[in-house]
């Protein structure tokens, strides 16, 4: 039950995107296709699910036990570009479909604000257990990819459409973001 | 390009967050006041005025193969030294603004101005690219924070001056969209009579 609250929270009443804004650049830069979204949203909960579970071990066991909390922006940072790093390394070998399909979204993720925002604020949680910051980082990826492959879709409707010059590009996208937000907002009493 | 320019370069040219379309997700987030749309813009143009200055410092001892691992140690650094001073001396600016300190670090205009700018120029010149850089996207910042306080909650710099609830959609979530939107759209009409200028001045 806990968890089918933490999901319905994750993905629906703070959605990462549209209540959190984190990952807002990959948000406005990925998403001209539903296709190349779901990919990003992919590879996002892939990276995100592996990094909040690497920080936060190092949390638990290095920073805080040393009492080297203060170097923990420092270290998150490069554990998670080292870890991308490693993974697209690692799936080129591995597996080359898999590689093939979410490749060229990984370099892209390691500066993604999303992945380092979620491991900072899972180390703010304190009774939250290594399972608990694992699952709330892919449940958070998971409303990220639903609020990526819905905008995508909506964008791809509106390149069919004329609008001002003054507003075409980020401007409308922005726009259309307010009012995606809107719509999830009528969500805030679920939990 | 001489020293003003480079200084004035981020102001309204190419303003980081409404030409550029850099560190949206702080623009989107703390603007709710304009107190905080200042702090998080001074904050963000503090890393960047040091970063800048140290990496160009640097510049030529750093190995062209590592220098983005390297220049996000250095930028780390000092978000880190931000982070603990706003902690230490004004609490209450780290409560609202919370986790989007720390990820300054990952905010693209820092690392865009070091790999663009810092890496290239003299440190001078890199200081006064960070300062012009910083002070536009705090300027954004202040002006987006300023239309959604006035909108949001009828106040003014924290001073309310209607009775009751404002527009509230305004401080909550779509309203950071919405105002960003139409900000970037009202810079899209100023541009045009600029370049002209420019290229007038130019031709003369």
């Amino acid at each position: 039950m806990e968890y089918i609250i933490m999901i319905l929270s994750c993905v629906l009443v703070n959605n990462i995107i549209l209540a959190q804004f984190l990952g807002i650049c990959s948000f406005l830069g990925v998403s001209n296709k539903v296709s190349t979204s779901l990919g990003m949203g992919m590879a996002v909960i892939f990276v995100m699910a592996l990094s909040t579970l690497v920080t936060s071990l190092l949390q638990k066991y290095l920073l805080v036990p040393f009492n080297l909390t203060f170097l923990q922006t420092i270290v998150f940072i490069l554990v998670i570009a080292t870890l991308v790093q490693m993974v697209e390394i690692i799936l080129k070998k591995i597996s080359p479909p898999l590689y093939q399909a979410l490749g060229i979204f990984l370099p892209l993720i390691s500066t993604n604000c999303a992945i380092l925002g979620i491991a900072i604020l899972v180390t703010q949680k304190p009774d939250f257990s290594l399972l608990d910051s694992t699952l709330y980082a892919i449940f958070t990826a998971i409303g990220y990819t639903v609020a990526i492959v819905i905008f995508a879709g909506l964008r791809e409707q509106l390149s069919l459409v004329k609008v001002p010059k003054k507003l075409d590009g980020v401007p409308i996208a922005l726009i259309i973001s307010g009012i995606l937000a809107m719509a999830f907002m009528g969500f805030a009493n679920l939990v | 390009m001489n020293k003003l320019k480079i200084f004035t370069n981020g102001f309204i040219k190419e303003n980081p967050a409404l030409v550029l379309i850099l560190g949206t997700c702080p623009a989107l987030a703390v603007t709710t006041s304009a107190m905080n749309g200042l702090g998080m813009g001074l904050a963000t143009t503090f890393v960047l005025v040091m970063s800048n200055a140290i990496i160009s410092l640097l510049r030529n001892f750093i190995p062209d193969k590592v220098r983005i691992p390297a220049f996000i140690v250095i930028i780390a650094t000092f978000v880190s030294i931000v982070d603990l001073l706003i902690q230490g001396f004004v609490p209450a600016l780290a409560e609202s603004l919370g986790i989007f300190i720390p990820l300054i670090v990952v905010n693209c205009i820092v690392l865009g101005r070091a790999e663009a700018f810092a890496s290239k120029n003299t440190v001078f010149d890199s200081i006064l690219d960070g300062l012009g850089m910083g002070l536009g996207f705090t300027l954004a910042l202040f002006v987006m924070g300023f239309f959604r306080e006035l909108l949001g909650n009828g106040a003014i710099l924290g001073h309310k001056f209607i009775e009751g609830d404002g527009i509230l959609i305004f401080v909550l979530a779509p309203g950071a969209f919405l105002v960003y939107g139409f900000t970037i759209a009202l810079m899209n009409l100023l541009p045009k009579k600029k370049s002209k200028e420019t290229e007038n001045v130019k031709t003369e």
